[in-house]
Formats: structure tokens, sequence, C-alpha cells
């Protein structure tokens, strides 16, 4: 790539494995999906543009992940690291097929800008809420090639 | 008040089942899916049972069927950007022409009453018109580009030449032919987000649309000099949003259907629920008011996507979802 929007983008510290509780481990309790859960499963994220995560990037914070499990919602608010980002429309491409491939079919959800953090919100936020358009979308090969290497995963 | 009895549920698509269509005399059932496949289903003795399974025309989702009015036709539009024309001779499906001319998805595909005019709409913001041809030829009579974003359905008026589109842009739109060539006419404005479907009542002068705003509008139709003296410009048809359905649906609303036999509305959508309104009686018609007579949440266990009143048995209707599933409904009057 020969230039980047955001050539430096501030870098975060990445929080620390989940603490596996007692209970987590006995199969008579009933163990609901927590927000946590669902960061784990997105915090990985590869940023389009940096060999970082968007956990690392601050783009996803565990604060802006509001899970429900009753009532099958998840809802995440992420930040790009600029509000001009012409990433933003990937990267929230790449959370919503990232939960639809490992949360269970019953969640329905929702994953948009943080209020105030893009100029385009509006538009982006109904964007990714068009599932015709995130369908149509993950059958263009070469889009779901770029959503599959945000997925990836680093080389640790 | 009513109830929604499940008739029969059928393991439809592997993927996503995007679209249900009855025949015109509600004997045959066709649905479609993420899968590339068309089904069609029919009853055998007490059950409904897969017919056939129209394979190969589309290289993606078939998002959108439509029965030509003499149930000969079967239009189905894939995001594939094609929409293909299969002919049913003796029970067996021909593929028989492919529209080609959408940049990329097509959206919906519908025939107007007589079965001589097909339209398509698409992510490409246009609305084509094709005329058919004796020789099931399919001619491209116009292509409309007046959204200003995806179009997500287009419906005929049911015994008219008239056309009803409806967009991500939050308008429906209406076109004529006019000197030959196709125009719009009227622009109705009230959703606050993507109109997903619309639906005309049996008499062609009301619509109801269904939007991501989570309502249903229902929309009326003010010829020039009506007696209630609604405005008209050009000696053109008002269409005025005179209800709007809200608090019933927790999520996008995806399809619509207006019974012609009884005058039901059927909605489902986002919150896996079907729900069915009905007009209250001595309801006006220009401020009218409608109930919901029944409902079922988690009719599907994921999205509804489609719904459709059987066009000849009252209260019949079939449903599909992102579970893959194709549900037949009854509607049971409880006394």
């Amino acid at each position: 790539m020969t230039s980047l929007e955001n050539a430096n983008p501030l870098v975060f510290q990445r929080s620390k494995e989940r603490a596996i509780l007692p209970e987590e481990e006995d199969d008579n309790v009933i163990d609901k999906i927590d927000s946590r859960e669902v960061f784990d499963m997105i915090r990985g994220i590869n940023d389009p543009e940096h060999p970082l995560t968007l956990e690392e990037l601050n783009v996803l914070e565990e604060s802006k992940v509001t899970v429900n499990d009753d009532d099958n919602s998840v809802h995440i608010f992420f930040t790009p690291t600029i509000p001009h980002c012409s990433m933003a429309t990937l990267i929230g491409l790449a959370i919503r097929v990232k939960l639809l491939r490992v949360l269970p079919a019953r969640f329905k959800v929702d994953v948009e800008l943080t209020p105030g953090s893009h100029t385009s919100d509006v538009a982006i936020n109904k964007q990714l809420a068009d599932k015709e358009r995130v369908a149509a979308a993950l059958e263009n090969a070469h889009l779901l090639n770029v959503v599959n290497q945000c997925l990836g995963g680093r080389a640790k | 008040m009513a109830t929604l009895q499940e008739v029969c549920s059928l393991s439809a698509h592997d993927k996503r089942a995007w679209c249900v269509a009855w025949n015109p005399t509600g004997t045959l059932l066709a649905s479609s899916g993420g899968d590339k496949l068309i089904k069609v289903w029919g009853k055998e003795g007490d059950n409904w049972v897969c017919k056939s399974i129209l394979a190969d025309a589309h290289t993606r989702t078939v998002r959108s069927l439509g029965w030509s009015p003499c149930g000969n036709y079967l239009a189905s539009a894939s995001f594939d950007a094609t929409v293909a024309v299969w002919s049913k001779k003796g029970g067996e499906f021909e593929c028989i022409a492919t529209l080609e001319g959408h940049e990329n998805e097509v959206k919906a595909v519908t025939w107007s009453c007589t079965g001589s005019l097909l339209a398509t709409c698409s992510r490409d913001k246009s609305v084509w018109i094709w005329e058919v041809t004796d020789n099931e030829e399919f001619e491209c009579a116009s292509v409309l580009s007046v959204h200003s974003q995806d179009v997500k359905h287009v419906r005929w008026h049911p015994h008219k030449e008239v056309l009803a589109s409806c967009s991500y842009d939050d308008t429906l739109r209406l076109f004529r032919e006019d000197n030959d060539d196709w125009c719009c006419f009227s622009t109705l404005k009230s959703h606050a987000s993507t109109v997903w479907s619309l639906t005309f009542d049996k008499t062609g002068s009301r619509i109801a649309s269904c939007s991501d705003d989570k309502t249903v509008k229902i929309w009326q139709e003010y010829e020039p000099g009506n007696p209630e003296g609604v405005a008209t410009k050009d000696n053109e048809a008002t269409w005025k949003c005179v209800c709007t359905l809200g608090g019933y649906h927790q999520r996008t609303i995806y399809d619509i259907d207006w019974s012609h036999v009884n005058g039901d509305i059927v909605t489902a959508g986002g919150d896996d629920t079907i729900r069915v309104f009905r007009e209250d009686g001595g309801s006006d018609k220009n401020q009218p008011s409608f109930s919901l007579v029944a409902s079922v949440r988690n009719a599907h266990s994921q999205d509804v996507n489609s719904v459709m009143w059987n066009p000849a048995v009252e209260g019949l209707l079939a449903s599909c979802s992102d579970d893959g599933v194709v549900k037949i409904w009854k509607v049971a009057e409880q006394v």
C-alpha cells in the first residue's frame, strides 16, 4: 500500500485473557453469552490497513459491546481511528461477518459507528444494517477475500 | 381475534430462503434462496411436497420470484444480475429466456395483470419494463432511473398498467405509460428509512408499504375532482399516506402482502414474527384504522424474508426465512 490514511495511529494495550470461573466449567450451569465473550470473538480482527487488531487500535472496546442473551441481541459500536476513514464500511462488514460465523443464529446483531466518530455515520450505518446488501457483498469473491484477510488472524 | 396455525414446515433451502410465491390458482408454491435454487411445492394428499427443483439458471442467490397471471411462466430474479423465465409445460419447467441488462443484483420481478409486461428492479437504482412478445420473447421497453438508491421491490397495479416501486432512498414511485414512453407520475414520501416492500389492495386504489423504520403505511389514491377535496396536480391522481401502523414489529419489516380474498394484511420481518392486520369495521377510508388480529412470535428461528397470501384459499399464507425453512400457515378465527 503506497499511502496510509492514518500513518501513525495510536496503539492501545490489548486486554488480558478472560479469567475462567469455576462455574463455567460446570456443565450444569447455564452459561449465557456476555459482552466479554462477544468482545473476545471480534477483538482479534485485523485492521485492513495496519498489522494491528481492532482492539489495539481502540476501534473496538468491551464497554461498547452490549449483549442481551435472553433477548438474543448483540449491539456493537465501533470507532474508526479517523473521522473520514474510508475503511469504516469494510471494518463494520468484517465485524458483522465474524459474528455471523461464530454466534448462534438466534442472535440479532447490530453493528454501528460510535455516534460522532465518522463524517458519514448515518449512510454507513444504513448500509451495514441492510442485510440484502451484506448478503450480496459476501457473494462477491473479491470483497469476501478482503473480509477474510481481516478475519484471518495474524501470526503471533 | 384470530390465531395463526402452522399447516406445514418444509426444509426448503440449505441457505437463506428469500422468497415464496403462490401460482395464481394457489395450487403451487415456489420458493428460492441463497442456495441458487428454485423449488416448486405442491400438495399430495395432506402433505406439501417438492415437485420440481429448478437449478443451473443462476450463479448467485435467487432473490425473487413472480408467476405470470396465466400460471404458465415463472420468472426468477437473481443477485447474478439476470432474470430467468421458466415455462411450465406438462409439469416440467424449462428455462426459455434469460433477461440481461441490469448492472448488478436484481431484487424483484413481477408480471402485469395481462401478462404482457414484466418489471424488474436492481441495486443499480433502475427499474426495467419488458414487453412480452407473442413468441415468448422479451424486449426492454423502458429503463427508469428515478430512484437515487437500490430499488428493493416492484409490484403492478391489480388491473391497470401502473407500476409501483420502493427503494433504499426511503420513497415509493408510481409509473405509467405516457405517449409511448414510461414515466414516473408520483413519488410517495413518508417513510424514515428503506422501504422494503409494497402491495396493492384488490381495488388498486390503496397501497400498503413496509420499511426499515419498523412501520407499515397505507396510501390512498385521490383522483382529480375527488369528493374529499384533496388537491391534485396536472390532472394526475394524488397518493396520500392515510395511516401509519407502528409499535408492532421490533425490527425491519421485510415483506407485506394484502389479501385480495378477504382484505387482511400480513407482514413479516427481522423480529422473526408474522403479523396479520385487519381494517376495523366502519373505518373511514380517509383515516382508516387497522387492528392486529393475529401474530406468531418466533414464527421462524431467524428473520422472515417473504410472506404471501394464497390467492384462492382464504386465510392461507406462506412464509420463508433466513433459517432456510418455508412454512404454510392458516388464520383460524376464534369464535
